[in-house]
């Protein structure tokens, strides 16, 4: 149940999207997740599926993959539509008890379940296609202007990175501490969600505590080989935009140009 | 020359109680004189708790003496302006592999040493791939860490230390935690950054048969080294080390169990081939 989760989990394979600087990628998702709030109407999501479709092609990651990812997220899915459904006023349709469905509930419903899909299959993509490392040193390069008004972005991006890698350790260690603690009788199945709150407890304790002494541990590694802030540092990796880059951009400013444009134009031909 | 010396070394630190008052003083270190040449295989060994951690620390500037000297390459180590040269000097491994990987990918890890250090990217990646041969693992450069078994992770760990190009290099426990291959592959690359690239190594250790490729070996005991010598020297002292709750490895218990019933075999065997070469000697 824990493996589910694929967010901030890299996938590795050979594409276009893996090469691409993450910079651009940073853009890409932020205009991304942007743009699908800038329609309201059928067509607009034509457009939005149309980039996304072909991301994912581009991406080559197995697009089952990216599902995995909104398994997390079904309960938070399923109260927005059905909040959707139920609480938007105008025409009826069917209604039972105290509850009414009507045409525009549908609708909003449908277009807030997509777009909360988009929004997270679009993010996917980027933590799929990018390492944690490349992702943090493109956030790190992108708002290294604000180091100026003393915002401390290598630090930031550096806490980041290490929190994104010890997600699988964190993982394999609640597995095993839940495993043995239901070797010892520890139930974390039945009961209502008090009770199973409440279960919680004894995996929790232990977690939080192993995550300190590693927390510890791993600042005491980092100091034994010289790390002491972002200032003097070199990159392995810096980065450089190469034209692939600037093609990115362009692409990126075509699609939100089309998601503007397309969907007004098409409302005014269907409206003449 | 000397690239590690201790002179009259000791470290202490408070025993608080629960209110963190002071209960009393616990002598962690105590009076150690080292002296341990470049390109020596050294081995601490040591019970839990006989202070050799504490040791290790002293070798890095992570702790620093309360009392007497430790200078590394030269340099006195509570001179607050040596601390980033010594770290330099003397890479650390510490036990638990997993929380001494920063990075998500294998080459990105061995490069954080030298991204620290302020080298150039172009020698970074020359030493990445240079460091990662030494210890075997180039051709994992591009896997994550946590598919990795311990053995692994631990030789990527030594690689992240080789790449700051050190003159030394402290392995604290660095196979406790891993199984008998693991520990076997840790050793392996040990032995070649100490063969091939004449790094000085100081292994920590309570594994008998991890000391016999040393060329020096310490023994300590509740802060103080009670044995020095080679690792032939140390082990002839059977019931001596027994004493501080250290055992022997089994070709030597064996070797000296017979000869205290009257096989005339020589002092300090160190290994079963060893062994039976000796034994059939006598046939």
């Amino acid at each position: 149940m824990l493996r589910d989760i694929t967010l901030g989990q890299y996938y590795q394979t050979e594409s276009v999207l893996h090469r691409l600087d993450p910079r651009v990628k940073l853009m890409g998702t932020l205009v991304f997740l942007i743009s699908l709030f800038l329609f309201q109407n059928f067509t607009g999501y034509i457009v939005a599926t149309l980039f996304l479709v072909s991301m994912i092609a581009l991406s080559r990651v197995p697009v089952s993959f990216m599902f995995k990812g909104l398994k997390a997220v079904i309960i938070l899915l399923m109260i927005t539509v059905l909040i959707n459904l139920f609480a938007t006023p105008g025409e009826t349709v069917v209604s039972f008890w105290k509850l009414t469905i009507t045409k525009e509930g549908i609708y909003t419903a449908l277009f807030m379940m997509f777009r909360l899909i988009y929004l997270i299959i679009g993010s996917s993509i980027m933590t799929l296609t990018t390492t944690p490392g490349n992702l943090t040193d493109g956030m790190e390069k992108a708002l290294s202007p604000l180091s100026h008004i003393r915002v401390p972005v290598h630090e930031i991006a550096m806490m980041m990175s290490i929190a994104l890698s010890f997600i699988p350790i964190l993982l394999d260690e609640t597995d095993k501490i839940m495993k043995a603690q239901m070797a010892r009788g520890a139930d974390f199945e039945s009961g209502n969600i008090f009770r199973r709150v409440k279960n919680m407890v004894p995996l929790l304790v232990p977690l939080f505590i192993s995550a300190f002494r590693r927390a510890n541990d791993l600042a005491l590694a980092m100091e034994a080989r010289c790390y002491r802030g972002g200032s003097g540092r070199t990159k392995m990796k810096p980065l450089k935009y190469h034209l692939r880059d600037l093609a990115g951009y362009v692409i990126l400013a075509v699609y939100l140009a089309a998601i503007i444009v397309v969907p007004r134009v098409v409302d005014k031909i269907f409206v003449q | 020359m000397a690239i590690i010396k201790a002179k009259n070394l000791g470290y202490e630190y408070f025993r608080r109680d629960k209110e963190g008052a002071v209960e009393g003083i616990v002598k962690a270190l105590d009076d150690i004189n080292l002296n341990i040449k470049q390109g020596d295989f050294v081995a601490i060994l040591g019970h839990n708790g006989s202070g050799k951690s504490t040791l290790a620390k002293h070798m890095n500037a992570i702790l620093y003496p309360s009392e007497g000297t430790i200078w590394v390459d030269g340099k006195d180590t509570q001179d607050a302006g040596n601390m980033w040269d010594i770290r330099q000097t003397t890479g650390m491994v510490f036990q638990n592999p997993d929380n001494q990987i920063i990075g998500t990918v294998v080459e990105e890890d061995v490069g954080f040493g030298p991204e620290n250090m302020g080298v150039e990217t172009k020698e970074i990646w020359e030493r990445v791939k240079e460091s990662l041969k030494i210890v075997g693992m180039y051709s994992y450069r591009k896997n994550a860490p946590s598919k990795l078994s311990g053995g692994q992770k631990q030789r990527v760990a030594i690689a992240g230390v080789v790449a700051m190009h050190p003159k030394c290099i402290v392995l604290d426990e660095p196979t406790a935690m891993l199984d008998p291959v693991g520990r076997r592959e840790v050793i392996r690359a040990v032995r070649a950054l100490n063969d091939v690239e004449n790094i000085t190594v100081i292994l920590i250790t309570h594994y008998m048969e991890e000391v016999i490729y040393a060329n020096k070996v310490y023994v300590m005991d509740r802060g103080n080294i009670v044995m020095e010598g080679t690792p032939r020297e140390v082990f002839s002292h059977v019931e001596e080390l027994a004493k501080i709750r250290l055992s022997v490895p089994q070709a030597t218990k064996l070797a000296y169990e017979l000869k205290k019933a009257g096989v005339p075999l020589p002092d300090g065997i160190l290994s079963a081939e060893e062994f039976t070469e000796a034994l059939c000697r006598l046939l």
